[in-house]
């Protein structure tokens, strides 16, 4: 349990794959232009992440470790390549609008750092929450990001939900009709990460002082907790 | 030596065996997916298309299976690609009742413009759509329909309204409005949609001509 709460909080906050391992960071900055982008490209991320873990650990036994890399990249390009027919049959609308950041889920140096650096040395249990969590707290990122940016570039949240629900489901709240056009751009996305990497900064020290406790040191990459 | 040679061997064999079993596993849960999806995703493109050709001319226009009766046309001079492009025919009642033409416009502000332009045959537009851009979010893309109503201004017109002269934005002279802050964009769709009229009122006789053939042969 002690296990699971520890895995929990790695994933979610203290070793969060967007904003302290700053992994991923390519689709990170590219889809979040919308809130359901976002969550699109959340979900799908998680899924690859999760599936490549559970295998990752189910056969950690029989993979030597000289070939683990070959075999890691194999398991993650195929779940990759089945996620992406998947979206296109089910999510089209919103397979469109992700487009080429889909099959670059495979480049997401989160999935192959959580091979090695989890899945490969814990039980397939382990693994899966693992893979959940990480992917959630990548999404997380990826939504509040994605939100932050359509509220100001387009003064709306939620728009496009029906990509993703269906037709029909029309979710859009619309504050404005002006937008802040740099927070759609390119360097709208940088500022906007900066900005949460530095908000969960202070978080942190705020945290430690008021505990007494010393700061989490944030792992670099690919550091098992 | 001759034993450690051999163990070497058998390890690289046994590594070489491993990756040859996960490389056909996962070939195996591709091909199973792709076999598994591919239906679906062929009536997804259909319809997506469909969707878009009913945007650009009314289903009532048309009685034949304009999705698939289409001809490769290639001009680069009026149709901006050196690649042929497809054209839609539609008929009503056997007669020639309008086309669908896909030309791209060459020259948007950040790579070509897919367009999809449905010209009733006697001219006049009924129907212009965006397929695919890359303009920059907020500004440019207000050409997609989903955006604004400005690539609905289209509809209706002809070579001659507004006359040739004034197929422009309005800071060239011309007819139509530019967005704030984006010129480029709505100059090179103006272009390209005035560029594919004058295109049909040349060739219409040529888009049409195999299918009067054998409409003649037929009788």
């Amino acid at each position: 349990m002690n296990d699971l709460r520890q895995i929990a909080a790695d994933g979610l906050w203290n070793n969060n794959p967007g904003l302290v391992q700053l992994l991923g960071l390519c689709p990170l900055l590219a889809v979040t232009t919308s809130a359901v982008n976002g969550l699109g490209l959340g979900i799908a991320t998680t899924a690859v992440l999760t599936g490549s873990n559970l295998i990752v650990s189910l056969i950690r036994g029989v993979v030597r470790p000289e070939i683990r890399i070959p075999v890691f990249v194999l398991v993650i390009a195929a779940l990759v390549t089945a996620v992406e027919l998947a979206m296109n049959a089910w999510f089209h609308e919103l397979y469109r609008v992700l487009g080429i950041f889909i099959p670059l889920i495979v480049t997401n140096c989160m999935i192959i750092g959580r091979a090695e650096a989890f899945a490969s040395r814990n039980n397939p249990a382990f693994a899966v929450a693992d893979g959940l969590l990480m992917g959630a707290g990548f999404s997380l990122v990826l939504v509040i990001l994605g939100s932050a940016r359509e509220i100001i570039g387009q003064g709306t949240l939620f728009s496009g939900a029906h990509m993703m629900f269906g037709a029909g489901s029309d979710l859009t709240i619309r504050f404005t009709e002006n937008g802040f056009l740099l927070a759609l751009l390119p360097p709208g996305a940088f500022i906007g990460l900066g900005l949460m990497v530095a908000l969960k900064n202070v978080i942190d020290r705020r945290m430690a002082a008021r505990t007494g406790a010393p700061a989490p040191e944030p792992h670099p990459a690919g550091h098992a907790a | 030596m001759a034993a450690e040679k051999s163990s070497l061997l058998g390890r690289m064999a046994s590594a070489a065996g491993v990756l040859a079993v996960f490389a056909a596993s996962g070939v195996g849960l591709v091909a199973f997916t792709e076999d598994a999806t591919r239906e679906r995703i062929e009536a997804n493109e259909r319809a997506y298309l469909l969707r878009t050709l009913h945007e650009v001319l009314p289903s009532d226009r048309y009685d034949n299976e304009v999705f698939t009766d289409t001809v490769q046309v290639t001009n680069p001079e009026l149709l901006g690609s050196d690649e042929p492009v497809t054209a839609y025919r539609a008929f009503k009642g056997g007669r020639p009742s309008a086309v669908i033409l896909t030309p791209l416009a060459p020259n948007g502000y950040s790579g070509p413009i897919k367009l999809l332009v449905g010209i009733d045959f006697d001219g006049t537009i009924t129907g212009v759509r965006v397929t695919s851009h890359r303009e920059t979010p907020g500004l440019g893309d207000a050409i997609e329909a989903e955006r604004s109503d400005w690539i609905r201004n289209f509809s209706g017109r002809s070579v001659g309204d507004p006359p040739l002269s004034d197929w422009a934005v309005r800071r060239d002279g011309g007819d139509f409005d530019q967005f704030t802050g984006a010129t480029v964009t709505p100059r090179a769709v103006v272009k390209a949609v005035r560029n594919a009229l004058i295109y049909f009122d040349a060739h219409r006789k040529d888009l049409f001509a195999d299918a009067t053939e054998t409409m003649k042969a037929g009788q």
